[in-house]
């Protein structure tokens, strides 16, 4: 058993699907008390991976642990999981309160605790005025708080929910976020949360993984892995970024050269050269949200300005996306819209500061 | 525009005249006094309705029907019902050949069933019985209830079965709990589908009924074979009344059922 607790711990797990490999050998864990997001873009075996835990799909190779033991043939109905689809799953012959009491038939829980445990849960998802309802007479966002409490009543180990917020409209979707994170901090219970939504992701995470093609791409705290991208396609699949190939100057106390393929040359920090690993080979992830606009020149120490024209802006409520092209490349800038927007056609200058030039090795991936 | 609805609304109500216009003269023809089976209706009487209780072959006829029916539906519901979840929940070899051969004896044209039947039962040199004949029906039955259970459960998502496992239901209690209840609609629809189809069944029953026993409509054909008495007219008009009450009784009874659910979970919860 491992020192630090983990909820669920993930060893060396494989799926494959006849000649179909949907999840390669995953290492994970999920930290007790923690909140875990999967993000990855469609297929790329988030839902597999989920299902895995549950014990709703057989896992090919590899070990699963719950609570430190080994459940990879242990099934569903004892493994003390709380389950949330996308479309809520509520059954639509039992009212709400046998809805939520329904786990709670399977453990041995006296009829009173049963209704204090129901009409807790029911407070706690902010509905406890709907116990005689049925689920059709609910709305999706009500639906979806009562999935919720029926799968926390039962207190179970880990809390497990796959798209839980995306049959919901936007407003509401924002709302039920803010909701689900209190109530999983309230609890502190371990959860893994399922999202192709990257602002949720940011938002809600104690520790977020980012998956494609069946492998872990990166994992780590939202804000480390947002600023500090392990490979293109993580830097291209959060946010935007501006990925260039680059050449590597001689490594410098303060500041490195990197000398753009496009010709523009950025300064970066010791961190990033030490990433480099004494290659020159690199490339350069420069996010969209990072570049400053300005008409001034504005230069300083370890902020370098590169002169562009902007050729498109689209507008995206409070901020604005440009197309700035500079020696024939466009690059992204995204910027909050300040009392001056930028317009189509005006001469600006970028200002990159060299903490926000990241750098990727060469061609290898 | 006006015109083609009137001709639309004219043409329904010739159809459904043509179609219900027989039904309704046997059962008028069912309360006439007179001996010959006639128009105009010559007085109102319920005497063909007396003959029909005091003859012993009508009434055992009947019971033969009845308890053929009761048996064939149970039979097939249960057997038409696995089978239905097996199509639908479970993947195996095989699955869609044998989907196909549940539901051929719609596509077979009843006779050539019987006949089939027949013959295999010579191959086995079996003789006619009961039971071949309980068997006959459940075949053509089978597929009926196949049928409607499985356009049911494939309207089950997976995921509330799922649901349910995960919050510590057996797959087991999974079952009666969840898609038992959610699919008993379709049960019931089987069921009665069953019982009214082997209730008036006639072709196959006419080749697999053992010497000496008879369905109701068998004994009807038979009675008709000597003289068209009024009596017929009586025993139509009862097995009319009889397979359009019955499910207009399981429906009632349905729905009473769920209304005093609905009653009793408010009061506890
Ligand atoms: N039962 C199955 N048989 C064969 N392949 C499957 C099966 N289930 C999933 N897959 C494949 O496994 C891969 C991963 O699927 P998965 O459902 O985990 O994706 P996902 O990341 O959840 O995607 P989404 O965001 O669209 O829900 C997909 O390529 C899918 O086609
Ligand atoms: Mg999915």
């Amino acid at each position: 058993m491992a020192d630090i607790e983990n909820a669920v711990e993930l060893q060396n797990v494989v799926k494959r699907y006849g000649e179909f490999t949907a999840v390669q050998r995953m290492d994970l864990t999920v930290p007790d008390n923690s909140f875990v997001t999967f993000l990855g873009p469609s297929g790329c075996g988030k839902t597999t991976t989920l299902r895995m835990i549950a014990g709703l799909t057989d896992i090919t190779e590899g070990d699963l642990l719950i609570r430190g033991k080994r459940v990879n043939a242990l099934p569903i109905h004892k493994r003390n999981l709380g389950l949330v689809f996308q479309n809520y799953a509520l059954f639509p012959h039992k009212s709400i309160y046998d809805n939520i009491a329904f786990g709670l038939k399977y453990r041995k829980v006296s009829k009173s605790d049963i209704r204090d445990k129901v009409n807790r849960a029911l407070d706690l998802v902010q509905l406890p005025h709907v116990a005689d309802r049925y689920p059709n007479q609910l709305s999706g966002g009500q639906q979806q708080r009562i999935a919720l409490a029926r799968a926390i009543v039962i207190e179970p180990d880990v809390l497990l929910l796959d798209e839980p917020l995306s049959a919901l409209d936007a407003n509401l979707r924002e709302e039920m976020r803010v909701e689900l994170k209190r109530i999983q901090r309230e609890l502190g219970i371990a959860t893994v949360f399922v999202t192709h939504d990257q602002s949720e992701a940011l938002a809600m995470s104690d520790k977020l993984v980012v998956m494609n093609n069946g492998v872990v791409e990166q994992e780590g705290a939202p804000e480390d892995v947002y600023n500090n991208p392990a490979s293109a396609f993580v830097a291209d699949f959060l946010g935007h970024s501006n990925i260039i190939p680059a050449a590597l100057g001689t490594p410098d106390a303060a500041f490195t050269n990197v000398a753009l393929q496009s010709g523009e040359t950025l300064l970066t920090t010791s961190e990033q050269t030490a990433k480099a690993n004494g290659s020159t080979d690199v490339r350069a992830v420069i996010r969209a949200e990072k570049i400053g606009l300005s008409d001034q020149n504005g230069a300083t120490d370890g902020v370098i300005a590169i002169p562009g024209r902007i050729k498109t802006v689209d507008y995206l409520g409070q901020q604005a996306r440009y197309f700035v092209t500079v020696n024939g490349r466009d690059w992204q800038v995204i910027n909050p819209i300040d009392a001056r927007p930028h317009h189509e056609g005006a001469d600006v200058f970028m200002h990159i500061a060299a903490r926000n030039c990241v750098l990727l090795p060469g061609h290898h991936d | 525009m006006m015109s083609g609805w009137s001709l639309i609304r004219i043409a329904t109500i010739l159809v459904y005249l043509f179609l219900f216009a027989p039904v309704a003269v046997v059962i008028l023809l069912a309360f006439n006094a007179n001996q010959f089976g006639s128009f105009p209706i010559e007085g109102f009487s319920t005497r063909w309705f007396e003959a029909l209780w005091n003859n012993d072959a009508i009434i055992r006829a009947f019971k033969t029907s009845l308890i053929l029916g009761a048996l064939t539906s149970a039979i097939s519901t249960t057997l038409g019902t696995l089978a239905a979840l097996a199509m639908v929940r479970y993947d195996f070899p095989g699955k869609r050949s044998i989907s196909t051969l549940l539901v051929a004896p719609i596509l077979i044209p009843e006779v050539v069933l019987a006949v089939a039947l027949l013959l295999f039962l010579q191959f086995l040199s079996m003789p006619k019985s009961f039971g071949l004949l309980l068997m006959g029906h459940v075949v053509f039955t089978l597929p009926f209830v196949v049928l409607v259970v499985q356009a049911r459960l494939v309207s089950i998502r997976r995921d509330v079965e799922e649901a349910a496992m995960s919050l510590g239901a057996t797959p087991i209690q999974t079952f009666f709990e969840i898609t038992l209840p959610l699919m008993m609609p379709a049960v019931m629809a089987g069921m009665l589908f069953s019982f009214t189809i082997s209730f008036d069944d006639i072709t196959g029953t006419l080749f697999w009924k053992p010497g000496g026993v008879e369905t109701v409509p068998t004994q009807i054909f038979a009675m008709l074979r000597n003289s068209i008495s009024p009596e017929i007219n009586a025993l139509g008009a009862v097995m009319v009344i009889f397979t359009i009450a019955l499910p207009l009784i399981a429906t009632a009874i349905a729905r009473v059922a769920s209304a005093q659910k609905i009653r009793a979970q408010k009061t506890t919860a």
